[in-house]
């Protein structure tokens, strides 16, 4: 049932998609490769045993943040949409760095060997215990969490409003 | 590969992080950069599910590594609305979203 092959089949939805991110030019085929990553990780969360996890990973993330981008793109379109072709000097430093991390991260899957076996089943409803716990232990993250998206919804609102004399 | 283990998913999140990195460090447009700030958080969210479900005693062990990629979720939310509203401001003023072009404040 929650076989290695499904592992592999979500983490190359979470990684290949970015890769092409990293590749296309156009900023809107960015922003739906970013889709197929984050889709990658919401089956990631599934298969660790999150769904509520994996449910809010797909409404916020795909179905907000994203649609938040692609608003971003249309209100800041321009021509041309391409991204700009960068110079190959940019690359170097950037690429070392990026190169070294998913290096690293590779060697880690590689070397995974041993690694250890979760402990015992999760608990079966998720959302039920993230609510106890949310209501319970983690009260205050949760009550400072809520100020800071109020902060953010006038903040945002504001910032971005449109100047009547200017 | 038998065993999916803790190091799989640290792996994956580790090449995660690296694409965003990259990302963050070579794009132009500021909303590319955006992009790959959320891969950043998503990888990192990642780690603290896995890390929740492989090192978690407790049923509440394995679940506080949810609630904390959750809250990397809200926080992920707020700061990306913000971070466009000011790419939105940007664009208003200079009438491009080049993060290269936005040099007033230099030198």
């Amino acid at each position: 049932m929650k076989g290695p092959v499904f592992f592999w089949l979500f983490a190359a939805l979470s990684i290949l998609p970015a890769l092409f991110v990293l590749l296309t030019r156009d900023i809107v085929r960015m922003a739906f490769w970013l889709l197929a990553s984050f889709a990658g990780f919401a089956g990631l969360y599934g298969l660790l045993g999150a769904d509520f996890l994996a449910f809010t990973q797909v409404i916020v993330y795909i179905g907000g943040i994203l649609v938040l981008f692609l608003f971003g793109v249309m209100l800041t379109y321009r021509e041309p949409i391409l991204v700009k072709r960068i110079p190959v000097r940019h690359l170097v430093v950037p690429g070392i760095l990026a190169g070294v991390v998913a290096t690293l991260g590779i060697l880690r899957v590689v070397a995974a060997r041993g690694s250890p076996a979760p402990p015992g089943p999760g608990p079966e409803e998720t959302a039920r215990t993230i609510g106890e716990i949310l209501m319970s232990d983690y009260l205050l993250p949760f009550e400072v969490a809520s100020v800071v998206l109020l902060v953010a919804l006038v903040g945002a609102t504001y910032i971005a409003r449109r100047r009547g004399g200017t | 590969m038998g065993e999916i283990g803790l190091g799989h998913y640290i792996g994956v999140s580790a090449v995660a992080f690296g694409i965003g990195v990259a990302l963050i460090v070579m794009r132009r447009n500021a909303i590319a950069v955006l992009m790959g700030l959320e891969l950043v958080l998503n990888a990192a969210a990642l780690n603290f599910a896995a890390f929740g479900r492989f090192g978690g005693e407790t049923p509440e062990r394995i679940i506080e590594g949810q609630v904390a990629a959750i809250f990397i979720i809200v926080l992920a939310a707020a700061e990306a609305a913000v971070a466009l509203a000011i790419v939105l401001n940007l664009f208003h003023q200079m009438a491009s979203v080049e993060v290269d072009e936005a040099d007033q404040l230099k030198g």
